[in-house]
């Protein structure tokens, strides 16, 4: 088959040492069954690019590894989520320490409304980094991670809301990067970007993903080739409920789908 | 007739788009012109209310210099010559609003925390709609609730001569502004869109440092405009004061004397003021000082929010 889809050269091997595996996941909003069944393994230091269409369960899978699901009522998860061989679901795990080292960037920017150093010192703040040196450290290590240092390094005390959207979508990554998390989830972090600010976002995941783990959903098709190692590729049933139907490296994926299913939808939009 | 309309209707579709969008744009001129005729209205009344009190009150500084009536320590409007120093009235004001400032903020905002950030739905929709009821409270029956309940309390606890006392009707009137400070703020904190807090848990921030380190200084504005509502209440309230207060014409030193605030000592005398008279003028001036007063803390708070907003927004 052939999908009119760029490659870029990758990574030569994956690297296999898993970091988040997930073991027969059903999660259920109330009585309605979001994610079925769902058994998937997501390597270290790679990207993963969850895709699928609209509704499938991206965001609600993606929203398990931080359990940010726990803050909607009704929720219900069965099964496992293992982080480093340690199921977080577990009744005795601390969630602010899993968020600590499951850091979130979301959809639409969402700077709080301080200056750009306060919320990029947020997270350290909160987890007991209270010397002002130190955290002017962080602050200025976490925003040249986040290839933001020499466009705001002179205005820190400034409102982060006066930044563009890019500025301000890399400025919640560094607000992520500051609390010096293992894996980072995105949730479609380029929709509200135009293609120059989407470019730079995925230069910046690329490096990033040297060091850390990350997972990302996203309806740019170009963008999981583009940007990922491995993808995985969601389907709604009848039920509308979301089940995984194939995943793998992303090449693999999307030059030879094993799944007609995801033959369609890769060829349906660009073939 | 449903011909008629039809016809119009059919009128109205065949109208070409510009000339519905001078239509349109006449509809709102209409609005435009009635929204501003109510703003000046309110203006106009303002400056009546301003000029009346300057008017009447005005003129007691021909009698008493300015510094002896807001210095002078002696209110004997009666005595021959009067003496007309309203110091007494100005400090109780000042220790009523400060203690009930004292205890209404604090209280206020943690419930308006508790109502919006941590309640079930269920408790909150309860719970609000009766808060503001409160808010219509009359205060005489206020003031009876202070004088047959909290006097008594607050006369055994601190050992005092008589119960009524600026602590007293500050404790009141802290519940009575409490409604207000508390309804407002939670329409400040409810306010706060969801992808802060979202984006602080994200961070591995607790409940509680999301709701004091985001969710209360995104709602700042808001809490303050409740504020300075409850403090505006606080100083004007006079019905409680006049109840609870004491009534003693001495410059209290301690809140827990008796004492008689600005609101209490304008609404006793001016019964027995002759209208025009040297202690009507004084009244006036006093009730323009409390004027002034409201003002003047309504323009710090607009002061505070235009700095915090050049500061943060965009
Ligand atoms: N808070 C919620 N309460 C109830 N149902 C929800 C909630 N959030 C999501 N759902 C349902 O779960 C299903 C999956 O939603 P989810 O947001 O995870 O989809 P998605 O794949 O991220 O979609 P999109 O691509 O549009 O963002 C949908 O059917 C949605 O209606
Ligand atoms: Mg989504």
């Amino acid at each position: 088959m052939n999908v009119n889809l760029e490659i870029p050269e990758k990574k030569e091997t994956i690297n296999d040492e898993v970091r988040i595996s997930v073991r027969d996941l059903n999660l259920y909003y109330g009585d309605f069954q979001a994610l079925r069944n769902m058994t998937l393994d997501i390597p270290e230091n790679a990207i993963t690019a969850i895709i699928g269409p609209s509704g499938c369960g991206k965001s609600t899978f993606l929203r398990l590894f931080n359990r940010m699901n726990d803050l909607i009522t009704g929720v219900r998860v069965e099964g496992i989520v293992e982080l480093d061989g340690v199921n977080i679901y577990d009744r005795d795990i601390d969630v602010v320490e899993l968020r600590k080292k499951v850091g979130m960037v979301f959809q639409k920017p969402n700077p709080f409304p301080m200056s750009i150093f306060e919320n990029v010192a947020f997270g350290p703040k909160r987890h007991g980094r209270k010397n002002r040196v130190e955290l002017e450290d962080i602050v200025e290590k976490s925003l040249k991670q986040a290839a933001l240092w020499d466009e705001v390094s002179d205005k820190l005390g400034q409102s982060a809301l006066a930044l563009s959207g890019g500025q301000q979508q890399r400025l919640c990554i560094a607000r992520v990067l500051a609390v010096e998390p293992e894996v980072i989830l995105m949730d479609e972090p380029c929709s509200a970007l135009d293609p120059i600010a989407t470019l730079r976002i995925e230069d910046l995941m690329r490096e990033l993903s040297k060091n850390y783990t990350i997972v990302i959903v996203t309806h740019n098709m170009q963008q999981a080739a583009r940007a990922s190692d491995m993808s995985a590729f969601f389907m709604m049933e009848e039920d509308r409920a979301g089940v995984l139907v194939e995943w793998g490296a992303t090449e693999k994926v999307f030059t030879n789908p094993q799944d007609k299913r995801t033959e369609d939808y890769i060829t349906g939009r660009f073939g | 007739m449903k011909q008629k309309q039809r016809d119009s209707d059919a009128q109205a579709a065949a109208v070409p788009a510009n000339e519905l969008g001078r239509r349109w744009r006449l509809g709102e001129k209409f609005i435009e012109s009635w929204i501003y005729l109510a703003g000046l209205l309110t203006i106009v009344v303002l400056l009546g209310i301003i000029i009346l009190l300057i008017k009447e009150g005005l003129p007691i500084f021909f009698d008493t210099p300015p510094w002896e009536f807001f210095f002078g320590t002696k209110w004997y409007p009666v005595s021959e010559p009067p003496t007309f120093g309203i110091m007494p009235f100005f400090v109780a004001t000042l220790w009523v609003t400060i203690v009930a400032t004292a205890i209404s903020v604090p209280i206020g905002i943690a419930c308006a925390a508790c109502l919006s950030e941590v309640a079930p739905e269920k408790v909150r929709e309860t719970v609000k709609p009766v808060i503001e009821l409160l808010a219509g409270f009359p205060s005489v029956v206020m003031g009876f609730i202070g004088l047959m309940l909290l006097s008594p309390l607050v006369q055994s606890v601190f050992h005092l001569p008589t119960g009524l006392s600026g602590l007293t009707a500050g404790i009141m009137l802290a519940f009575m502004s409490l409604p207000i400070i508390i309804s407002v703020s939670e329409d400040a904190l409810r306010a706060v869109p969801d992808e802060f807090r979202q984006a602080s848990y994200a961070l591995g921030a607790t409940k509680w440092e999301t709701i004091w380190h985001v969710c209360i200084p995104a709602a700042l504005s808001g809490i303050t405009a409740a504020v300075m509502l409850g403090v505006g209440r606080a100083i004007g309230e006079t019905m409680t004061v006049l109840m609870v207060a004491g009534g003693a014409l001495a410059v209290p030193v301690s809140p827990t004397e008796p004492m008689m605030p600005m609101t209490a000592a304008i609404a006793s005398g001016i019964g027995n003021a002759v209208r025009g008279g040297l202690q009507y003028q004084a009244l006036f001036a006093i009730g323009l000082i409390l004027f002034i007063l409201t003002l003047a803390v309504n323009l710090i708070a607009d002061r505070v929010l235009e700095r915090q907003k050049r500061k943060f927004q965009r």
